[in-house]
Parts: C-alpha cells; sequence; structure tokens
C-alpha cells in the first residue's frame, strides 16, 4: 500500500467529480436546496389549504327533521354551515364533493327530547376528505353544543348545579424535557436519513468510478500505469466514501435549516410550530454520524463491488437501485414500535445502526451496544473493502465483455 | 505465453497459443494479424493488464507475473481502449499520470514541457479532454505514455480511426521512439505502416504465432514481396483447413 499513489488517485477523482455537473446537482444543489424549497414550501401551502378549507361554508344536506323545527332552525343560523334542499341522491353527492357532508334527524327529535327519550344523530361523511372531514366537525360540534344546552336547561328547570354531570377533570401533563419528545418523534428519522443519504450519496460515484470508466474506455489506461491495484480501489473508495458523508452531512444541515424556518416562519400555528422546533444536540447529531461512519464504508465498498461487475453505466444502475430497498427496509423496520435493541439485533447491520441512533438522539446512551455495533459494523466494512480490492484484481470483472 | 479464457458457451478459448517472440532496444516488433487473432491479449499481457495462463515474459529484467508494477513502470501502453479522462485537461491528465509513475514534481514540469512542445500540444494544454478532437486525443495519448520516458513501448493499433495527417504524425513518433533507443511492439493490419517500421515482424492467427522474423527474411522464406501475399500464404492453408 502506498499512501502518495492512494492520495493522487483520490485527488484525480475528487477534481474530476466536482467538474461533474450531475454530482453538483445530486450531491449539492438537491440536497441544499430541495429540503428547505419543500418543507417550506409545502408546509406554507399546506397551512393556507387547511386555513381556507375550515374557513369556507361547508354545505350540507339535512335528511329528515321536517318535524322538528327548533333544531333545524338552530341548524339554519350556524354561520359556518349552509343548508341545501334534501335530495334523495345525498350520498352521491357527498362522492362527489357537492356536498361536504349530510345529516340524519330522526323523526320527533324535538318532541323525543322534551320527553327525555335516547335519540343518535347521524352523521355522515367521506372519510380521508378533509373538506367532508370539517363539515362533518361542524355539525358534530354543533349537536355537541345543543346537547350541552340541553343538559345545562333540564339541570336548571331541576335546580341543580352544572358541575353534578362533572364531578372531576382528567388532564395529561407531560414531563418529558423537550429534546426528549423531539428524540422519540425525530430521533428514529435523524439515524434513518443519515444511513439512508450516506448509501444514495455513494451511489452515483461509485457507478462513475467503476462501470462508468469501463464504459468510456479509461479503465485500461489506469490499469496500464505502475499504481497496485490495491493503490487504485483505495483512492477510489475513499472518495466515493466523502461523497457519501457529505451528501448525508449537506442534506442533514438542510434539513436542519428547513426545520428551523418552518418553526420560526410564522406560517404555522404556535402550537404545529413547536413540533418542529428540534432540540437534537450538536454531540448526539455527530454520535450519530460516528455511528453511521462504518456504514458508510461498507455502502462505499459494496457498492464499488458490484458496480465494478457491472459492464456499462445502465447495467449499474440496475444492480444499484434494488439495493435502495436493502438499506431502507431495516432502517425503516427500526422506526416500528416493538423493535428494541438486543444483543442479536446489535449484529445485524443497518438495523442495529439505526436503533441506537433513536436512542442516542433520545438522550440514551447503552455504550455496550454502542461498542457492540461499532466493533459489528467495522467487521461488517472491513470485509466488503477486502472483497472490492479482490475483485479489482480478478481480469473475469474487469474485463467482463 | 498462453492465455486461456472460460466461455459459458465455447468452453475453453486459446486466446494466446503459446506465442514467444524478443525485442531489443532500438527495435520495432510488429504483430500482424486480423481481428481476434490474439494481438491485443498478446499486448495487453506484457503490459500486465491480463495475466498470462501459462508461461511468462521478461521486460528489462522484470517478470510480467512477479513484479508486473515494476513492469509498468518500464513500459508505455497505448491502445484503442486506453482513453483519456473527459474531465481532465490535457496537462492535468499528462501530469496525473507522471505523478503515478513516481516523478518529482520539478523533474515532471519539465518533462511534461518538453513532450508538450516536442509533440506541438501547447495550443491545447488547459483544454479539457472531451472537448479535444480525435487527433489531439491521440497526441495526449502519446504524452501519457511517454511522461515517465519508459525503455518500452507497446502500442495496439495506435492509427485506427485517425486521419491520414494524425496517423503519420503517430508512425514519425513511432520511429522517433526506435531512434532514441526503445523497444517497441506494436500491432496493426495496416501493410504500409509495418512495409515502413518494423524490423521484426511476427503473424499470429488464431493464437499462434505461425511465423516470424525479419521483412526480407520472410520475403525469401514464402518468395513474395508483398507483405499481403505473405499473410495470405502463411494463414490461408488454415483458413482452408477450417472450411473443410
Amino acid at each position: 500500500m502506498n499512501f502518495r499513489n492512494i492520495g493522487i488517485v483520490y485527488g484525480k477523482e475528487l477534481t474530476e467529480w466536482l467538474r461533474d455537473k450531475r454530482t453538483l446537482i445530486s450531491t449539492v444543489l438537491v440536497p441544499l436546496l430541495a429540503f428547505p424549497i419543500l418543507m417550506v414550501g409545502m408546509t406554507s401551502l399546506m397551512t393556507v389549504m387547511i386555513g381556507r378549507a375550515e374557513k369556507e361554508t361547508a354545505k350540507i344536506m339535512i335528511i329528515g327533521g321536517e318535524d322538528s323545527t327548533q333544531v333545524l332552525e338552530k341548524l339554519r343560523r350556524v354561520k359556518d354551515l349552509e343548508i341545501v334542499p334534501y335530495a334523495d341522491d345525498w350520498m352521491k353527492r357527498i362522492s362527489e364533493k357537492e356536498i361536504r357532508a349530510a345529516v340524519d334527524v330522526p323523526k320527533g327529535f324535538d318532541s323525543a327530547l322534551g320527553q327525555g327519550k335516547e335519540l343518535t344523530v347521524k352523521i355522515y361523511f367521506y372519510q380521508g376528505e378533509i373538506k367532508s372531514s370539517f363539515g362533518a366537525n361542524h355539525l358534530e360540534k354543533f349537536f355537541d353544543d345543543y346537547r350541552d344546552s340541553v343538559i345545562s336547561s333540564r339541570l336548571a328547570a331541576r335546580n341543580l348545579p352544572t358541575d353534578i354531570i362533572k364531578p372531576f377533570a382528567v388532564k395529561q401533563e407531560n414531563v418529558a424535557p423537550p429534546e426528549k419528545v423531539s428524540g422519540a418523534a425525530l430521533g428514529g428519522l435523524l439515524g434513518y436519513m443519515v444511513i439512508l443519504l450516506s448509501m444514495t450519496g455513494a451511489i452515483y460515484p461509485a457507478i462513475d468510478l467503476t462501470a462508468g470508466e469501463k464504459e468510456r474506455g479509461t479503465m485500461e489506461t489506469i490499469l496500464s500505469s505502475p499504481l497496485s491495484r490495491v493503490d487504485l480501489v483505495l483512492g477510489k473508495f475513499f472518495l466515493v466514501l466523502s461523497a457519501s458523508l457529505s451528501t448525508a452531512i449537506l442534506s442533514i444541515i438542510s434539513m436542519g435549516t428547513s426545520f428551523y424556518l418552518v418553526g420560526h416562519s410564522g406560517a404555522m400555528a404556535k402550537k404545529d410550530a413547536a413540533a418542529f422546533q428540534l432540540h437534537i444536540g450538536l454531540p448526539a447529531v455527530l454520535s450519530v454520524f460516528l455511528m453511521a461512519l462504518p456504514l458508510a464504508v461498507l455502502f462505499a465498498a459494496a457498492l464499488l463491488t458490484i458496480a465494478l461487475f457491472a459492464k456499462s453505466y445502465k447495467e449499474a444502475q440496475s444492480y444499484l437501485t434494488p439495493m435502495t430497498f436493502i438499506v431502507v427496509i431495516p432502517a425503516v423496520a427500526s422506526l416500528l414500535p416493538g423493535f428494541d435493541l438486543n444483543p442479536k439485533l446489535a449484529l445485524v447491520p443497518i438495523l442495529s445502526t439505526s436503533l441506537v441512533c433513536k436512542e442516542i438522539v433520545a438522550g440514551t446512551f447503552h455504550w455496550n451496544y454502542i461498542l457492540l455495533i461499532l466493533l459489528s459494523s467495522s467487521v461488517y466494512a472491513a470485509a466488503a473493502l477486502f472483497i472490492a480490492v479482490k475483485m479489482f484484481q480478478r481480469e473475469s470483472v474487469l474485463f467482463r465483455s | 505465453m498462453s492465455k486461456r479464457f472460460q466461455d459459458k458457451k465455447r468452453g475453453e478459448i486459446r486466446a494466446v497459443d503459446n506465442v514467444s517472440f524478443t525485442c531489443q532496444p532500438g527495435e520495432i516488433y510488429s504483430l500482424l494479424g486480423a481481428n481476434g487473432a490474439g494481438k491485443t491479449t498478446t499486448l495487453r499481457m506484457l503490459a500486465t493488464i491480463l495475466e498470462p495462463t501459462d508461461g511468462t515474459a521478461v521486460i528489462c529484467g522484470h517478470d510480467v507475473i512477479e513484479e508486473p508494477e515494476k513492469v509498468r513502470a518500464n513500459v508505455g501502453f497505448l491502445s484503442t481502449a486506453t482513453a483519456l479522462y473527459p474531465r481532465l485537461t490535457a496537462q492535468e491528465l499528462v501530469e496525473y499520470f507522471g505523478r503515478l509513475n513516481g516523478l518529482d514534481e520539478l523533474t515532471l514540469k519539465k518533462r511534461v514541457d518538453d513532450i508538450f512542445n516536442r509533440l506541438d500540444m501547447n495550443g491545447f494544454r488547459d483544454r479539457r479532454c472531451d472537448k479535444l478532437s480525435t487527433g489531439m486525443k491521440q497526441k495526449t495519448s502519446i504524452a501519457r505514455t511517454l511522461v515517465h520516458d519508459p525503455p518500452v513501448m507497446i502500442f495496439d493499433e495506435p492509427t485506427t480511426g485517425l486521419d491520414v495527417m494524425t496517423a503519420r504524425t503517430i508512425i514519425t513518433f513511432i520511429s522517433d521512439c526506435r531512434d532514441r533507443g526503445k523497444a517497441i511492439i506494436f500491432s496493426t493490419h495496416i501493410m504500409s505502416e509495418v512495409e515502413r517500421l518494423c524490423d521484426h515482424l511476427g503473424i499470429i492467427h488464431d493464437g499462434k504465432l505461425l511465423a516470424h522474423g525479419t521483412v526480407p527474411e520472410l520475403r525469401a522464406k514464402y518468395g513474395e514481396h508483398n507483405l499481403e501475399e505473405i499473410i495470405v500464404k502463411v494463414v490461408g492453408p488454415l483458413l482452408n483447413n477450417a472450411e473443410a
């Protein structure tokens, strides 16, 4: 191994990589600009759209209730509701979004109320359609308020205090500090994003430096130099690793900025904005990167090996695209409830790192697991690098045709 | 040297079968043969890009199997498959290979300036390789093979696809290399190049070296002046047998 030669190869690969417009787009522009634009743009748009939908007068239809003028009169006076005349195809009209919801007022509603009989008011809406839900919510609120007023008047008629039906109140209070709250919600996500991005960031350079070289005819050029194959692989490997880590770092910076902007833009209500206020400290973020480093090494070496096997750029793409799923599945699994670290899971690559990152961001450092995971993923990474070096020494792979 | 490949459909393929020759400093040895005859595989083995299945070759005292890196340090290899890095400039590319050959920065600068002057490349030294014309690319490739001043040069069909003027520059350059005392091995199927340049030639077919010697020796042996006729006489009977 010659460190000077590894450095020369790395320097040359870096120059070429930085001069490639596709690199600039995939590694720098997309992560730096796409996240803030998407996050700020989407949340602002959603806030505006939801706000508008909430304020819009909801068209609703009343089914029955002809004999209950009292409740109908009150319903007509609700300012957010517009009552349209009854039609038999009310269900179709809800589906086609002509009306938001329909309410079935039982026969003899007013008189039944007077007699204290049990009644059920049915509200029909289209689940999953946000405007329909808002219409149904308006109706439900009206009937809840109406029921409360009926209860109050019944109690008053019997000279009973209102609190007789509410002898005590129940309230939930949070004791977790803010970083634990956001840690639980976003912790898994941070580890997941770092793992996924260090994988996706390595794909393009891994292809370009192997199958790309074969396709451009430069592989034979470099193989004819006195450079050893080991130095060649390591020079290329360090570039792929740099690309992988810089994609992950730039994306995390960009995501952090986006969350900050959304939380402070005033586009959201304070209550919602609080969910975007990240309380993840720098030590936790650095620890996540440290844990993900052996994985990034594993990805860089594995992707180089697989891409080297391909004859062309396109073939390499078809091999590496499914690899994303192999990474996504264990990373997503770690976000599911019920997956907790144990000695066996600590040996499963990707899943173990994702699980431990979730814990770290939530402020819990299981040192025994952290060491075990670092050790096991370093062993996998070293094995992948060893295979990459071996593959670069095989003529059948280098000159596969 | 021999080289065998395993093919799933065709079984074992003998791409090069017991080929043996020598080339001295200040000499040009030319390998002649049709496409698929085994020329490129032979040259790749000499450049240590491929390893021989049997036998070996010794270049400047170094064995191609035992010391491939030392062999490569003594060889300049140019083939139709040795392309240039598109996003490096001509100068950066030549410097890259100079550094990989262990040249210090001072020697490298002198060497690069000298080569760029000799090959009249100063007009495009800062232009990216993907913006160069075919002729400029070929000159840059030559500069790349020359930067470490190797005693042995291997050229695999160096003029294929080039216009007349560029091809002429390359031929003059190869001849110039011989005059500087380098040992040159090159493959071609252009007879005029062979007649103009080579001291020794070998006719290769189906991986086997069927005839070799100096041009006058081969002319005397086969009773033909024209090289093409000599090749027909050497290879023809084998082709007729294969057809029969």
